[in-house]
This record gives C-alpha cells, sequence and structure tokens, in this order.
C-alpha cells in the first residue's frame, strides 16, 4: 500500500497532468479554486499552460482555442461559473471540441453558498446547453475516484469529441483523505485520432463506419475550419436540411452507441434483495455505510453507484432494476436524476429523498429512508 | 506572391459595404507579408463581420458573439508561430469588452481588426457602443442616452501596444493592417465602415462623413507608453523559471496503531490557530500508524476572523461516510468553534473525551474533560493550541500516541514551524509527567 493524503480537487489536478493535459484555463470560484492553484504548480514547469483568464466565458473559450490547436484541455468551476460557460458548452458539443469540464458543486441555487456541498447541477450540466446535445457527465464519489475518473473523463473527451463534465462536490473537492493511488486501475491513454494532413481535408467528415470525424489541429499543415454554426462536413455554414440531418444524428448516436464504456458504475448486489438505493458522487459513500448496517439488521438490499450519469446508463439500469420491487434514489438534490430513472424503471415503483441545504445525507437517515417497513407494501 | 481569397466564396455583402474592401485589403496585407494559408488563422464572431472567415484559405475559426480574442488567446499561447487574426464588429466589441480590455492588458500577439459601422447590420440596424447619439436606427430613441464608445482610446487606455484607426481605403488599410501584423504584441486596428445596408438609409451624412473624415493621428502604429515584453514571450520565460512541483508525499508505514474502529475527532478552534494544521498532523500521523483518514475544514468564506472547525476520521477500515455527528474526541480551543458546533454537545456521546482550554466555556456535559490552561501551565500561546491539544491527546488517547505524533509533525512541519512545535509538544508531555491524568 502506498498512501498519500489529498483532497479531490488535487486528485484532479494531478490526473489531468498524468492524462497529458498541457492546457488549464480557469476563473477562480469557492470551491474550485484550489484545482487552478494546483495546475499552477504543475503545467508551467512542465511546459504546459495554465492561464488565468478574465472569467468563465474567457477561461473556457481560451481551452476551446487551445483545443483546436491540439492540446488536451481542462477548465474548472462550480455552479456561477458553469453558467457563464454555457454559451462555450453548447459551441464545444455542436462543433465537437474535446474539453473536460470539472464542476465542483456548491449549494445553489445561484451564488447559493460557497462553501457547502450540493449535487445540485446534475441536469443543468446535461441541459445547459442550446439544442439540447448530449454530453458526458461522471460522478466521482471520493478523491480516488477523482483520480481514476479524471482519466477517464480525458479519455472519452478525445474519443468521442465533446465536453465531458466531471460532477464533483464541495465535499469531495476539499475532503483530503488518504488514498491508494497504487491500487487504482487506470486504462490507457487514449489520444484523437488524426486524420492524414491532405490539403482537401474535411473537418466534420467521418468516414461509413465512424462515428466521430478525424482531427487535424488549427495551424498545422492542411488547413481546418471549426464553426459554431451549422456546418457540413467541410466546416462551412451550411442551410442544407439533410446535411443538417445526419450531424445532429451523429452527434446523438455518437453518445448513445458508446455502450460499455459509457456506464460506469459499481454494484452491491445481495441475491434476493427486493429493495435497490440507486445513487453516485458522496451520497454514495454514506449509502455504502448504510446499506452494511441494513443488512446488519437483516434487511437485504442492494446498492447501484452510478459513475456515469450521462449518457445514462439506460440498459444497464433497465436491466438491474427488472430484479427489484422497490428503488429508492438519494441525491443532494431535491430530486433530479430521479427523472431518468422514472422514465427507465417502467413498472418498478421509484422512490426519491434529496436534501439541499448543505448537510452530508448521513447512513443513518437513509438506513432511516430505506429500511421503512412500511414500504415494503 | 499568392492570393489567400478563396474563389469558391465570392463576397456575400451588400452593393457598397466596406467590408468588402476590408476583405482585399486583408488579403494584399497577407500577400505582401509572404504569408501562406496555414501559417494565419482568421477567428470570427456574430454579424456581417463574422463572415470574414469564410472568404479566405486560411485556418479558421468562427464561434460565438464577442468572445474571439478568447479563442484566439488559446490558440497563439497553444501555437505561438501562428498568425492570429481577430475580427470583431462593433456589436461583438460591446457584448465583449471584458475580453478586449483582458486582452490590450495582456499583450499578446493577437491582432484584432475592428470593423466598426456603428450599428448591428445583420440584425436589422439596431444601435450599438459606437452609435452616435443622433444617428437613427432601429433602437428607436435608446442611443440619444448613451454616449458612443472610441475604441482606439479604449485599447490605448487599457494597454494595447498598437492601435491604429483607418478608412476602408484598400492601399493604405492593407499598409496599416501590414504594420499591424509585424507588431509584437496586441494590435488594434479599427476601420470605420459605411453599412450601406442598414445604417446609411437612414443617416445619408455618414457617408459624406465619410470622405471628409481625418484621420485621428494619435491612432496610427505603435503607443509608445504600452510598448512592453510580449505576453507569450514573458509568459514562456517566467514559466521555464517555476520550480517543478513536489510529487506526492507517500507516507510510510512505520508506526503501530491501538484503535481497531473508526475514531472520529472535532477541533474546534478560531482562525488564526491553525486548526487545519493540527487536523493534517492528526492525519499524517494516523496515516504513519496505516490508519486511513479523512479531514474536512468549516470556516467563513473571508479569513483571519471568525470560527475554524476541522473533522477528522480516522479508522484501520475503509472510510464511507466523511460526517461527523458524535465525535469520539473534541478539542475545544476557541469559543468561535465550540458555538459553531453548539448542536455536537447536546447529542455527544458518554464515552467522547473532551480536551479543553480554561478560557473556553463548553455546554454542560457528562463526558470526561481535560482541562489546560495553555499559556499558565504550559507557557504555550494561542496560535499553538492546536498542536498543543494533539499532544495532549497523544498522552491520553489510543488514537494518538507519542510516536505517531511524532511522525505527523514531521510529514506535515518544515524547520521553524517544526521546531516549534516540538517545542510545544515538549512542554505538555513534561506537564503530563508533573501532573498525571
Ligand atoms: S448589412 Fe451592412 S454590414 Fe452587413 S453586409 Fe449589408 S452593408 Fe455590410
Amino acid at each position: 500500500m502506498s498512501p498519500y493524503f489529498i483532497d479531490g480537487n488535487e486528485a484532479i489536478a494531478r490526473a489531468a497532468v498524468e492524462a497529458g493535459c498541457t492546457f488549464f484555463a480557469g476563473y477562480p470560484i469557492t470551491p474550485a479554486t484550489t484545482i487552478f492553484n494546483h495546475m499552477l504548480k504543475l503545467l508551467p514547469p512542465a511546459g504546459g499552460i495554465c492561464l488565468q483568464g478574465e472569467d468563465e466565458i474567457a477561461s473556457i473559450g481560451f481551452c476551446l482555442g487551445a483545443s483546436m490547436a491540439g492540446r488536451k484541455v481542462m477548465t474548472a468551476t462550480s455552479g456561477p461559473g458553469l453558467s457563464l460557460m454555457s454559451e462555450h458548452i453548447s459551441f464545444a458539443i455542436g462543433s465537437e471540441i474535446p474539453i473536460v469540464i470539472v464542476n465542483v458543486q456548491r449549494l445553489g441555487p445561484s451564488t447559493g453558498s460557497a462553501t457547502k456541498g450540493a449535487d445540485g447541477d446534475i441536469q443543468f450540466m446535461r441541459w445547459g446547453n442550446s439544442g439540447g446535445l448530449p454530453v458526458i457527465v461522471l460522478a466521482p464519489v471520493d478523491a480516488g475516484d477523482c483520480y481514476r475518473l479524471t482519466h477517464e473523463a480525458f479519455n472519452l473527451a478525445e474519443q468521442y469529441r465533446c465536453p465531458v463534465f466531471i460532477a464533483s462536490n464541495k465535499e469531495i473537492g476539499l475532503t483530503r483523505e488518504s488514498v491508494d493511488l497504487g491500487s487504482l486501475e487506470l486504462g490507457e491513454k487514449i489520444q484523437r485520432k488524426c486524420a492524414q494532413p491532405f490539403q482537401d481535408y474535411l473537418p466534420f467528415h467521418t468516414a461509413d463506419n465512424e462515428m466521430v470525424p478525424d482531427f487535424l489541429p488549427i495551424g498545422g499543415d492542411a488547413l481546418v475550419r471549426q464553426t459554431s454554426s451549422s456546418h457540413g462536413p467541410d466546416g462551412y455554414l451550411t442551410v442544407d436540411r439533410q446535411l443538417i440531418n445526419s450531424s445532429m444524428d451523429r452527434l446523438l448516436a455518437k453518445l448513445r452507441d458508446g455502450g460499455a464504456s459509457l456506464s460506469l458504475h459499481e454494484l452491491d448486489n445481495e441475491s434476493g434483495a427486493q429493495r435497490l438505493i440507486i445513487t453516485y458522487g458522496v451520497t454514495g459513500r454514506a449509502a455504502k455505510e448504510a446499506v452494511e448496517r441494513l443488512r446488519a439488521k437483516g434487511v437485504a438490499v442492494s446498492l447501484l453507484v452510478l459513475k456515469t450519469l450521462y449518457p445514462v446508463p439506460e440498459e444497464l439500469l433497465r436491466n438491474i432494476i427488472a430484479w427489484f420491487r422497490l428503488v429508492i434514489v438519494i441525491e443532494m438534490n431535491m430530486g433530479q436524476y430521479v427523472r431518468e430513472i422514472e422514465r427507465i424503471a417502467g413498472n418498478v415503483p421509484v422512490l426519491n429523498y434529496g436534501r439541499m441545504d448543505g448537510v452530508l445525507i448521513s447512513p443513518e437517515t437513509i438506513v432511516q429512508v430505506v429500511g421503512d417497513e412500511d414500504l415494503a407494501q | 506572391m499568392k492570393t489567400l481569397l478563396n474563389d469558391r466564396r465570392p463576397l456575400v455583402y451588400c452593393p457598397g459595404c466596406d467590408h468588402a474592401n476590408v476583405v482585399q485589403a486583408l488579403n494584399r496585407a497577407l500577400m505582401q507579408l509572404k504569408l501562406s494559408g496555414n501559417q494565419v488563422v482568421i477567428v470570427t464572431d456574430i454579424g456581417c463581420s463574422g463572415l470574414f472567415d469564410t472568404f479566405y484559405n486560411t485556418h479558421a475559426l468562427h464561434g460565438l458573439h464577442g468572445r474571439p480574442l478568447t479563442y484566439a488567446t488559446g490558440l497563439k499561447l497553444a501555437r505561438p508561430e501562428l498568425t492570429v487574426i481577430a475580427v470583431m464588429g462593433d456589436g461583438g466589441m460591446g457584448i465583449g469588452g471584458a475580453h478586449v480590455i483582458a486582452s490590450c492588458r495582456r499583450n499578446l500577439d493577437i491582432n484584432l481588426l475592428v470593423l466598426n459601422n456603428f450599428n448591428y447590420g445583420m440584425t436589422g440596424g439596431q444601435c450599438s457602443v459606437s452609435t452616435p447619439q443622433q444617428a437613427i436606427t432601429s433602437s428607436g430613441f435608446l442611443n440619444q442616452l448613451e454616449q458612443p464608445l472610441d475604441f482606439c482610446k479604449l485599447a490605448e487606455t487599457a494597454g494595447a501596444s498598437w492601435v491604429g484607426r483607418f478608412l476602408p481605403e484598400e492601399k493604405e488599410l492593407a499598409a496599416g493592417i501590414s504594420e499591424a501584423v509585424c507588431h509584437h504584441g496586441f494590435s488594434v486596428l479599427e476601420v470605420e465602415n459605411v453599412c450601406t445596408g442598414r445604417y446609411a438609409r437612414g443617416n445619408p451624412r455618414a457617408l459624406r462623413e465619410k470622405k471628409e473624415h481625418e484621420h485621428n493621428p494619435l491612432f496610427s502604429g505603435v503607443v509608445s507608453r504600452n510598448e512592453r515584453l510580449e505576453y507569450g514571450d514573458g509568459y514562456r520565460r517566467l514559466a521555464a523559471e517555476q520550480p517543478a512541483e513536489e510529487p506526492f508525499t507517500e507516507i510510510a508505514v512505520e508506526q503501530t496503531a491501538a484503535i481497531d474502529d473508526r475514531c472520529e475527532i472535532m477541533l474546534l478552534g478560531a482562525a488564526g490557530q491553525r486548526m487545519n494544521t493540527a487536523g493534517e498532523i492528526l492525519c499524517f500521523a494516523a496515516m504513519a500508524a496505516g490508519l486511513q483518514v479523512t479531514r474536512k475544514s468549516d470556516y467563513p468564506i473571508t479569513v483571519l476572523r471568525g470560527h475554524s472547525v476541522c473533522e477528522v476520521v480516522c479508522s484501520p477500515q475503509p472510510i464511507r461516510y466523511t460526517g461527523i455527528a458524535r465525535p469520539d474526541v473534541i478539542l475545544a480551543l476557541a469559543p468561535e468553534g465550540v458555538e459553531r458546533k453548539r448542536s455536537v454537545f447536546e447529542s455527544v456521546k458518554s464515552d467522547c473525551l473532551i480536551i479543553k482550554a480554561a478560557d473556553v466555556e463548553i455546554p454542560p456535559s457528562q463526558c470526561r474533560i481535560i482541562e489546560i490552561d495553555f499559556q499558565q501551565q504550559c507557557g504555550i500561546t494561542f496560535i499553538n493550541r492546536g498542536v498543543a491539544a494533539l499532544a495532549v491527546l497523544s498522552c491520553v488517547h489510543p488514537v494518538l500516541n507519542a510516536n505517531m505524533f511524532r511522525s505527523g509533525l514531521f510529514y506535515r512541519l518544515k524547520s521553524r514551524q517544526l521546531e516549534m512545535a516540538l517545542v510545544t509538544a515538549g512542554r505538555i508531555s513534561s506537564w503530563f509527567k508533573e501532573n498525571p491524568q
């Protein structure tokens, strides 16, 4: 065992550099600021670039420019900053610019409470873009997960050429803990697939069996066009209905068909259990403890902790939920992800427990909610 | 000299639109500088000026209104060898004002071409930040109430090192653009254009004014008082001087832990008492004995005043829930911290250990309480109470022993701080020898 004493924010910064991130831009905001602080120490001496933008719009804009120049890029913020980034998130989705966006969530709405945690931006990350096209959202439960999922986030961003969110929380980002990094299983590092630098390069062309266009950097030999407007394969604005249609279909399908690489989760299944707890983020930790206590009391219960929130791992959820008589979704907000579970659960009833007051949901509370005898009926 | 104009993308501007002249002038400038298309990126935003990138065979990045300078900044720092030309209209200058000011202050080698035609052409002739107050626009009377902005004055004030104002006469403008591109730093070149489609009809004088317009000699190139180091050069120089970040501190297990279950410790103090440091020393100590730990802190968003609370969990098993409702140990070291966590005392476990400073009041409790007058009995000052309380803990509770504590101090502290902490620990342990609890 090789224990390190780190918090979620440091884990994300270190993992980003390990994953090959060479460009970071951010704007200070509690509780995400220490990611910027760490990147500022890590990147410049290693030949990378770390900038402080004049605001969040600029910070993510710098990243999009650098990503189009071929860099692996990351920005980090919290709810109010994410609001400002919205137009550029839409740009990154529609124009397929890889970027990792860390959202260390704090209690909202609006400026809310800077030093209190929440998972209140879950649907906001998914839908806070014009056009409503899909994004990837990964949710770590602790500092070790921050490290592993950041590595994963860069791989997914490069592979699918899209924004990937890390849905952290003040309670993860600023909680320092012992982590055994040696035991983490990290996959291979993935680089975005590059095209041959021919002069007639079509920046948004995809081969018949491919879902993601091959990349070339702005500044390389072949001319590259990037645009935030509706475009055809050549990167010029188009009003051609068929071209637009097929590109929308592709943007939807590329993440829908991601399969197993987009269904990260942890399942603790107890045979014979009729109740399933579904949760994510820091609440996953309390849920694990609650499940142990419930089982000790003789209550059979299973636990699913989702690490990929979006795209919703529908097949996985459908398969697992079918084994149970009752699903209980526990989340640190007023009921957001439960909407996804409800539409997938079919005839299985879904209950929701949530709170959003800056206080962690405790194992006692989960034991109470899940162990309630009346639920058996 | 090869043209960079894209022959498959003819100009689509209204007849008489000055933007067309600027397209030609920019091409002429790039040709004069013998730049090939793959050495140049044209970065644009929204509006008629936003069509600019499509007319050239260069790299192109077309993005959101007012934001070209943000992409340009990322591109230029990632690829310093690229010639980066950002094109904005007066609309973009308004909505993206913060980026314009920041770019002027930064002095990164980007060329900003401002196509100022005093209105929002594409959306139907609304007023912009540069519309004269007497102009007729589709924003009704609104522009009468707002003073127009002088982009060149703004750029000069904000620190641009090259500022020029031109009319869209191709030859002269091309020379100006060449000069701006050659300038090693941030340049702002404003072209005063006439929008025949939306503006000239309501404001027929615009055409005549343009002809009579006298070049403002204040803005004809290098601004000597703003001449300085280019941002990218400066960045690379300073970045190379930064010391490499230290790798993770790896903690070796060299001590033995004496607890076999989760132990929750709450440190209640005030700003300035280094409660967080104390919490971390405890964590390092526990890790040195092979325990798992978590540490959370709670302090007001403004510092140097108010409570400082640190919550530590140590356990031989993996720690799931990080919250503490009923601590096993409370270190009550300042009234601010006690006040903050008053409710904890109400439900405190009977076997909880409370170590309190003599001058700190706590709610009545049945627990075991060790009270110390840190100043009087041990000569320990207010700011050292955190470390001192840990020293007490190491004498009386299985979660921490003297060897673990020593490891914790050595992992967390350096030089003078470490020396002071060792002195503090020594005083506490001799006091304990004389006053066994
Ligand atoms: S609307 Fe104005 S700016 Fe736009 S093309 Fe026509 S004349 Fe030019």
